[in-house]
């Protein structure tokens, strides 16, 4: 069995130390693992885990598309592209009284979000080891949702482009 | 001119304009609705320009309401892409370029549409909040969101 593979995100704005340490955590505890980490600005260094400070479009695309299992932020890009790609997603949501936002709003995004068949929702860092353990056993093979939004939104939208429908 | 992605020369001139990360992710699945338009795309990370080759890509600078210098060049480099595509519509999912854009579209006579993200499950963006009394049209991608902030709902991205 070739070795699990791992791709975290935290986006590219505020740092996320608390997701980063505790993947950090498990990935040196699971040295047969390869664990990527888009990390965007933070002050560690992360000794088990293969680091870019911002990956461009299609290699953050080759790197989720390679993953077994994706770590991340509630972050709607990144819930969106793992959702396409039929990938576990391993949600650790950001808070605004630890100083990683400048809002709640991770919370809501990630409470609306949990309903995806391949969302799991983080209440804290330390609950990351053990989920992530589960997901990496069960290796679901991927299953694709479509790429297109709600068809109702795409024919709001292209009426608005068409000049048709109301103005206000 | 015609362009190989189904697009034509009679259709209108959109400019589709999105920071990167999740507002542009959200972009990327509104795609569908441009068949017979025109589009240019409009984003933050030049990266992007394989993804949606062989539409245009422009890129301006990222900026929010707490850097007042980079916003000033954010306008200038939104102008500067509003002259060479000259759009009859603007759509945008966010977030300062989007408004941005949104307002210049509203001064040049086009048609503006503005799409709040869908991670605003609760309340609408600052953007958004500011896009209602600008564009044509504000939609939120949440019904409660859109029925108690004066925006509209029409489905969501996922």
């Amino acid at each position: 069995m070739r070795a699990p593979r791992v791709f975290a995100t935290v986006g590219t704005q505020l740092p996320f130390d608390r997701l980063l340490l505790a993947l950090n955590d498990w990935a040196a505890r699971r040295p047969q693992a390869c664990v990527t980490a888009q990390t965007g600005q933070t002050e560690h260094h992360f000794s088990a885990l293969h680091c870019a400070t911002h990956l461009a479009t299609p290699e953050f695309a080759r790197h989720l598309l390679a993953a077994d299992v994706i770590v991340s932020h509630a972050g709607m890009g990144t819930i969106l592209m793992a959702a396409e790609a039929g990938k576990p997603l391993i949600v650790l949501p950001r808070r605004a009284a630890l100083g990683e936002h400048r809002n709640d709003h991770q919370l809501a995004t990630a409470a609306r979000m949990a309903g995806l068949s391949n969302v799991t929702i983080l209440p804290d860092a330390a609950a990351l080891a053990e989920t992530l353990d589960a997901a990496l056993a069960r290796r679901p093979a991927p299953w694709a949702r479509p790429a297109a939004a709600q068809p109702r939104l795409i024919a709001a939208l292209r009426a608005f482009i068409q000049g048709d429908g109301p103005r206000t | 001119m015609t362009r190989p992605n189904g697009t034509n020369t009679t259709g209108p001139r959109v400019l589709a304009v999105a920071s990167g990360g999740g507002h542009w992710v959200q972009m990327l699945r509104l795609i569908p609705a441009f068949d017979g338009a025109k589009v240019h795309f409009a984003t933050t990370d030049s990266t992007a320009a394989v993804i949606v080759s062989p539409a245009p890509l422009h890129v301006f600078p990222d900026a929010n309401k707490d850097r007042p210098l980079r916003l000033a060049g954010l306008a200038l480099r939104m102008a500067a892409i509003f002259l060479r595509v000259r759009p009859d519509v603007v759509i945008s999912t966010g977030a300062a370029g989007g408004l941005v854009a949104i307002a210049m579209g509203r001064l040049c006579g086009a048609r503006c549409l503005f799409i709040d993200s869908i991670a605003n499950a609760e309340t609408l963006s600052l953007s958004a909040r500011l896009a209602r009394h600008i564009a044509h049209r504000t939609f939120s991608q949440w019904p409660d969101v859109a029925r108690h902030h004066g925006a509209e709902y029409h489905g969501a991205v996922i």
